[in-house]
């Protein structure tokens, strides 16, 4: 996959979203897309922005955001020991284990 | 069969076990047997629990032979939407990614109807993540809407819908993130409901869209799902957006009408881009609560037109974060065979992260990760994003407004009846299909589906809405609905 560049732009006004785009987008969310998805999936993501633009050209001005329904901040339990899930049993459904504990390949790349 | 008949609703299903007059066996046999003869038809279920349900059912007949109460739910079996979390059982999403994944735990709302003496038949297909209003995103293909098998059955909680439409399970669970259960409960002509946001636990659901998720149930009367959520409702310490106050019963009230409650019409519901024989029955209704006593006039809920967009911005943006989990490190797929590589070194992680969702995950579910993605990312997120968050307190001040005036709202559910399989490829055309219930997600209210009459053979639901925690009034308006069209019997009877 082509390396994205770091920087995205600002988005110009009535901008339209670009093939790059998508795969820049596609790497964040560590997606391989072939050629003919990216294809397919930029217009179609496209024709949903371009839908929010009503959105997008409102005027909220300084109205505040809504991230949820109700006005719940700092839900707190008492500070005791829970039983939990057991470990073993979450382990048992993993992909690959080794001693306990989730199994991955290299980070970096080098030989193992 | 014992001989005696296994009635067809929850509450007289119950009531039998419970007294005795019926076996919970023989309940779920019955039940089994309709799956049996006509699941190939429909495909409602990601798979049917026939073992599991006839245990759990053998132990509800010995607690009442023991002189026991089993609860509530005695020997009612229930079907369960397949992204409900259930110990030692395929929980997929219907999604390749969740391949053999079985949940090392049981979801909240799966815990408290087994307490109350319910018995799981099986788990039910859905659009992938809960992404999709047709099922037909479904890694393991489509589910049939049983009224009419050329149809979708709506989405995402098709499979749920059509079980209680085909008379597999006399309820089920859904979830309903912008719809999910009130749309497919409108195309498959059964009753769905969307509870307030945090009256149910959302523990255990495997999460889509957080702030807008809600559980919810659908049957054939508005009786049972009163009975369920009543089962289904409550504070959870495990998740932190239960609403700390619980609902108040909702059967008790359920027979008490509408007499002198404030109905009103959203407007901005009713016009373009709704199929004039939906809004017909619409008016309809509206004359059916005017005839039983209630004030039925006009209201405005105008940020509702912005509804669509900005769901279409958070909801994606809340997956993108939520669907990172599926990485192949801890659960489900994982593709790191070295030998696709073409010999170019061992793979690393970062590049078995990004071959295992490219495998595991389905195209709508990669468009909306990638639209949230997108919304989210730098120099577009005060655009898109934070601009919808804004746009989302507008619809809730809107419909805070519109409840000065009304006791409840009345709209249409869906913008037409069922459609035909394969007939709406286009994503945003999809996305259309929910633009009456999506407003009610954002702003964390209550709405449920009931029938309303059909067109051309195909079931009419209209959409009952109501202010948070206002489930009991919500639902006395449904039963006046139900006793003025009498509920659509399931397509295939139980053996009487």
């Amino acid at each position: 996959m082509a390396e994205p560049s770091a920087a995205t732009p600002a988005p110009a006004e009535g901008a339209s979203l670009t093939r790059d785009d998508v795969a820049h987008v596609a790497h964040l969310a560590r997606l391989n897309l072939t050629d003919a998805e990216l294809d397919l999936f930029t217009p179609q993501l496209a024709a949903v922005l371009e839908h929010a633009q009503d959105v997008e050209a409102l005027d909220v001005g300084d109205v505040p955001p809504m991230s949820h329904p109700f006005p719940l901040v700092n839900v707190l339990r008492p500070d005791e020991v829970q039983p939990c899930v057991d470990r073993d049993e979450v382990l048992a459904v993993a992909p690959a284990v080794e001693d306990g504990r989730f199994r991955v390949p290299p980070i970096l790349g080098e030989e193992p | 069969m014992s001989g005696s008949a296994v009635p067809t609703t929850a509450a007289a299903i119950a009531n039998a076990v419970r007294a005795g007059e019926v076996s919970a066996v023989d309940v779920v046999d019955a039940h089994l047997a309709v799956i049996d003869a006509h699941e190939a038809e429909v495909h409602a279920f990601n798979e049917v629990l026939h073992d599991h349900a006839r245990a759990t059912a053998a132990e509800v007949d010995r607690t009442v032979a023991a002189g026991g109460d089993p609860g509530p739910l005695a020997g009612v079996p229930i079907a369960l939407k397949d992204n409900l979390c259930t110990r030692g059982i395929a929980t997929t999403c219907s999604s390749k990614i969740l391949e053999g994944w079985r949940p090392p735990y049981d979801a909240t709302v799966v815990q408290l109807l087994a307490g109350a003496g319910a018995v799981a038949v099986g788990k039910t297909n859905l659009d992938e993540f809960a992404m999709g209003s047709s099922t037909e995103n479904s890694a393991f293909g489509a589910t049939r809407n049983p009224r009419d098998t050329a149809k979708v059955p709506g989405g995402s909680s098709g499979g749920s819908a059509a079980a209680v439409a085909a008379g597999f399970a006399p309820v089920s669970l859904g979830s309903d993130t912008g719809g999910s259960i009130r749309q497919p409960a409108s195309f498959c002509g059964v009753v769905g409901v969307k509870p307030t946001y945090g009256a149910v636990s959302r523990y255990g659901l495997v999460a889509f869209a957080s702030s807008l998720d809600q559980i919810g149930p659908f049957s054939a009367t508005v009786e049972d799902s009163a009975l369920i959520l009543d089962v289904i409702a409550g504070h959870d310490p495990r998740d932190s957006t239960s609403i700390p106050e619980a609902l108040v019963p909702i059967t008790p009230t359920l027979g008490d009408g509408v007499d002198g409650l404030r109905i009103g019409i959203v407007s901005e519901l009713m016009g373009e881009g709704i199929d004039p024989a939906v809004t017909a029955r619409v008016q309809a209704a509206a004359e059916a609560f005017e005839a039983a006593g209630a004030k039925v006039g006009e209201a405005s809920v105008p940020a509702v037109t912005y509804g669509l967009s900005a769901y279409y911005l958070i909801a994606p943006a809340e997956a993108s974060s939520n669907l990172a989990r599926y990485d192949g490190v801890r659960y489900g797929l994982r593709v790191d065979a070295t030998a696709d590589r073409q010999g170019s070194g061992p793979w690393t992680t970062a590049e078995m992260m990004a071959a295992t969702r490219t495998a595991g995950f389905g195209a709508e579910v990669k468009r909306r990760i990638m639209l949230g993605t997108y919304a989210l990312s730098a120099g577009y997120y005060d655009a898109y994003y934070g601009k919808a968050l804004k746009v989302r307190t507008l619809i809730a001040r809107d419909f805070d407004a519109a409840y000065e005036q009304f006791d409840l709202l009345l709209s249409p559910t869906a913008p037409s009846t069922a459609f035909g399989l394969g007939d709406v490829s286009d994503p945003l055309t999809m996305y259309l299909n929910d633009v009456c219930t999506i407003p009610t997600n954002l702003a964390g209210h209550p709405a449920m589906s009931v029938p309303f009459g059909t067109a051309d053979g195909l079931p009419i639901g209209v959409q009952i809405l109501a202010p948070a925690l206002g489930e009991p009034t919500m639902f006395r308006a449904a039963a006046v609905l139900e006793a003025a069209v009498a509920p659509l019997a399931p397509t295939w009877e139980v053996a009487r």
